[in-house]
C-alpha cells in the first residue's frame, strides 16, 4: 500500500492532528513551521543535529539479540533497540536535541517542556545546560512527589521545576500549564514539546526528530540479519518512540507493528491510561487525536503505574495509524508490565523503565505466536533507574 | 438581526460602549447561576459571556482555572448550561448571551445536537477559545445556519492575513485579547492596544470588543475609550472565589462591581 506523506499542509493525519489552541499562539506556530521547514533540508543544520546524536547522545544506539529472552519465550527471535544507552537513559534526547537547535537558531534565550516520569524534563534540562539556555519544566504535583530523583537532576542540570497543582496534577496538567507560559512569554520563548502530540507542527516535527530509531533499524537490520524484521513493539503513551520505531517503515507492509498502551488495572476496570484502546477521537492539547474523557466531553483522570504512559491522549498519527489499521494497537496491565520489567532484568541483565517494560510484556504474548526464523524488534526507550523506588514500595520493599 | 447585532448597533447609535462580564457557569453552584447573570444586567451588562467549564482551560489563568474545578465538583456540563441560558430566558429576552468554552465538549455531545439545544434555550453566540478559523470550514457555516454568531478571539500576535480570515468567519462582534498570556493577568498597555484595534478596523466593520487585564472602573474606562466592548472575567470571577462559602452575599456584590465599571463607561460619552 502506498501511504500519505502525512501531515497534510495543515498539519493533518487524516481527521486528526490540527491546531486547536488560542489565537496567541497561531502565528508563533506557524513561523516555527515554516522555521523547521526550512532549517530539516538546510545541510549546516542537519550536519549539526547529526553530530550531536553522534558525539552527545552517542548514537547510534545497538540493536540487541536478546537470545537468552529469545530461547525462555520459545518462538520469534527478541531484538532490543537499546534507546536506554543513549544519554540521559531514554529516547527523548533525539527530540530535545533537535528541538533545542531549532529553539538556537530562532533565537530564543529560554525553553520550558512538560514532564510526566521526569525522562522528557531531564533531556531538556541537559541539552539547556549544554546550550546556555535558561529551562523551566512543568511537571504535576503528584509526578514530583513520584519521581523524586529526575526532579533533583533537573534540578542539578540548573533547570527550575515548577510543580503543577491544578486538576489532577499530573502529565496532561502540566501540558496546560506549559501552554501557558508559552504564550505569556512567546517572544523569547521556545516550547520544547516531549511527545507526538500538541499542535502542528510538533507532532510532525518530534517525529522526525525521533524517527532516527527507527531508521537506524532498517540498516542495523540489514547488516545484521539481511533483512527488516517481521514485527516491531513499542509502548504508546503520547507515542513519541513507537512513532520513531514505526514511522521509517510504514511504507514495508511486511513488517507488522504493535503499539502498546498502559492498560493500567485492566481496561474493564476503567483504571487505565489507553486511550487508542477504549477512548473516543476529541480535542485536547492542540490536536484533534483519541482521548480519554467522560460523557459530557471533560478529560478523565488515568491510572498507569508508570507515569510516562500516564496520559489521557496520544498523538494524531497513531490515532490515524488505528483508524486505517496499519498499527495493532494493544494493552498490558501494570502486573503485567511489572512482570516483564523483572524478567528482562533477571534474564538479560537489563533493567527496562516501566513504559517499555509494558512492550516487553507484550512481546512476550506475541513472540510463541511467531517461527522461530522470524524477528520481533522492542523499543527499549528508556532504563529503568528512575523506577526502582517506585516498584520497591509497590512490592513493600524499604529502600532506606 | 440576531440579538448580540441588534444590542451592539443599538448602544454604537447611542454612542455607548459594551460592558460584557464573563462569570463561569456553576460557580460556586449551579444554582446560583441564572441569579448571578440577573444581577450581572442589573449592574449594567450588555452582554453576558458565560463560561461553560471544562476540565483542561489551558488559554485560562489560576482563577477561571478554580471555577472550572468548583463547576465541575457539581458536574455542570454543557446541556446544564443551556438549561441555565433557558432558565434565564423566563425573564430576561434582551440580553443576548454568549457560551464561551472548550471544543470538546461540543464535539462529545455533537455539533447539531448542540446547535439545536443552544439556539432553543435561547443561547446567542459561541466563542471557542481553541478553536482557530482553520479548523472551522465546517464548523463555522453550521453554526451561522442555527441563527447563531460564532464570535473569534484576535491576538496581539494575529497578522494581517489573519485579521482577515477571522473577520470573514465571524460574526457579532470580535473579541480582542489585549495582551500576550492567560486570562486574569496584569498588566495592560492600552497604547498597543490602541494600534492594534486601528489595525484590525481596517479589515472589519465588526464591533470589537477587548477582553483580559480590565479589573476596575479605570482599566474598563481606558480600554472603552478605544474599543466598542470592554469583557471583565477574572475580577468578578475572584470575588465568587473569595465568597464562595457565602454566595448570597454575591448577586449585590457583582452587581454594584459592574456597575461601578458602567458608570465609568458611561462617563466617556
Amino acid at each position: 500500500m502506498i501511504y500519505e506523506n502525512l501531515p497534510d499542509a495543515r498539519g493533518h493525519f487524516g481527521p486528526y492532528g490540527g491546531r486547536f489552541v488560542a489565537e496567541t499562539l497561531m502565528e508563533p506556530l506557524r513561523e516555527l513551521e515554516a522555521a523547521y521547514n526550512m532549517l530539516k533540508v538546510d545541510p549546516a543544520f542537519r550536519a549539526e543535529l547529526d553530530k550531536d546524536l553522534a558525539l552527545y547522545v552517542g548514537r547510534p544506539s545497538p540493536l540487541y539479540p536478546a537470545e537468552r529472552l529469545t530461547r525462555k519465550w520459545g518462538g520469534a527471535q527478541i531484538f532490543l533497540k537499546r534507546e536506554d544507552l543513549n544519554h540521559t537513559g531514554a529516547h527523548k534526547i533525539n527530540n530535545t536535541v533537535g528541538q533545542a537547535l531549532l529553539a538556537k537558531h530562532l533565537g530564543k534565550t529560554r525553553i520550558i517542556a512538560e514532564t510526566g516520569a521526569g525522562q522528557h524534563g531531564v533531556a531538556s534540562a541537559t541539552i539547556a545546560a549544554r546550550l546556555g539556555l535558561k529551562c523551566v519544566v512543568y511537571m504535576g504535583a503528584d509526578d514530583v512527589e513520584r519521581q523524586s530523583p529526575n526532579v533533583y537532576r533537573m534540578k542539578l542540570l540548573g533547570a527550575e521545576v515548577i510543580p503543577v497543582q491544578s486538576g489532577t496534577k499530573t502529565l496532561k496538567d502540566a501540558l496546560n500549564e506549559a501552554l501557558r507560559d508559552w504564550v505569556t512569554n512567546v517572544d523569547d520563548t521556545f516550547y520544547v514539546i516531549g511527545t507526538v502530540a500538541g499542535p502542528h507542527p510538533y507532532p510532525m516535527l518530534v517525529r522526525d526528530f525521533n524517527s532516527v530509531v527507527g531508521r537506524e533499524v532498517i540498516t542495523q537490520s540489514q547488516n545484521q540479519l539481511g533483512r527488516l524484521p517481521d514485527a516491531l513493539v513499542a509502548c504508546v503513551g503520547g507515542g513519541s518512540n513507537a512513532i520513531g520505531l514505526f514511522h521509517p517503515m510504514i511504507q514495508y507492509d511486511e513488517v507488522k507493528m504493535y503499539g502498546v498502551e498502559a492498560g493500567g488495572d485492566g481496561i474493564e476496570t476503567g483504571r487505565h491510561a489507553a486511550p487508542l484502546s477504549a477512548g473516543k477521537p476529541g480535542v485536547l492539547h492542540g490536536n484533534r487525536t483519541y482521548v480519554m474523557a467522560d460523557d459530557n466531553g471533560q478529560i478523565i483522570g488515568t491510572h498507569s503505574i508508570s507515569a510516562g504512559l500516564d496520559y489521557p491522549g496520544v498523538g494524531p498519527e497513531h490515532a490515524w495509524l488505528k483508524d486505517i489499521g496499519r498499527v495493532n494497537y494493544v494493552s498490558v496491565t501494570d502486573d503485567e508490565a511489572l512482570a516483564a520489567f523483572h524478567e528482562l532484568t533477571r534474564v538479560e541483565g537489563i533493567i527496562p523503565a516501566l513504559e517499555p517494560s509494558h512492550a516487553i510484556a507484550y512481546a512476550k504474548k506475541l513472540a510463541p505466536t511467531m517461527a522461530k526464523d522470524q524477528i520481533i524488534v522492542v523499543n527499549l526507550s528508556g532504563r529503568g533507574d528512575k523506577d526502582i523506588f517506585t516498584i520497591a514500595k509497590r512490592e513493600g520493599i524499604s529502600l532506606l | 438581526m440576531s440579538r448580540i447585532t441588534f444590542a451592539l448597533s443599538d448602544l454604537r447609535a447611542k454612542g455607548r460602549k459594551a460592558l460584557i462580564p464573563f462569570i463561569t457557569a456553576g460557580d460556586p453552584h449551579p444554582s446560583h447561576t441564572v441569579g448571578l447573570m440577573h444581577a450581572l444586567v442589573a449592574g449594567g451588562a450588555d452582554i453576558i459571556e458565560l463560561g461553560v467549564p471544562f476540565s483542561d482551560p489551558m488559554a485560562d489563568g489560576p482563577v477561571i482555572q478554580l471555577a472550572c474545578e468548583r463547576a465541575l465538583i457539581h458536574n455542570t456540563s454543557l446541556w446544564n448550561c443551556c438549561a441555565m441560558v433557558a432558565e434565564f430566558r423566563k425573564t430576561d429576552s434582551r440580553t443576548p448571551v454568549v457560551l464561551m468554552g472548550y471544543l470538546n465538549p461540543i464535539e462529545t455531545r455533537g455539533l447539531d445536537a448542540f446547535c439545536t439545544l443552544a439556539k432553543d434555550s435561547g443561547v446567542d453566540g459561541v466563542l471557542i477559545v481553541d478553536l482557530a478559523v482553520e479548523e472551522a470550514p465546517e464548523f463555522a457555516p453550521k453554526v451561522r445556519s442555527f441563527g447563531l454568531d460564532l464570535i473569534f478571539l484576535l491576538a496581539p500576535t494575529s497578522s494581517d492575513a489573519r485579521i482577515e480570515a477571522i473577520a470573514r468567519e465571524a460574526s457579532g462582534y470580535l473579541y480582542y485579547v489585549s495582551l500576550k498570556g492567560v486570562t486574569g493577568s496584569a498588566s495592560l498597555d492600552i497604547g498597543s492596544v490602541t494600534a492594534k484595534l486601528g489595525q484590525i478596523r481596517r479589515h472589519t466593520a465588526l464591533p470589537v470588543a477587548v477582553g483580559f487585564g480590565i479589573r476596575d472602573a479605570e482599566s474598563a474606562a481606558k480600554v472603552g475609550a478605544v474599543a466598542d466592548g470592554v469583557v471583565v472575567g477574572s475580577a468578578l470571577v475572584s470575588q465568587i472565589e473569595k465568597h464562595q462559602s457565602t454566595p448570597e452575599v454575591l448577586p449585590d456584590l457583582l452587581k454594584s462591581q459592574l456597575a461601578q465599571m458602567r458608570a465609568a463607561l458611561d462617563a466617556l460619552n
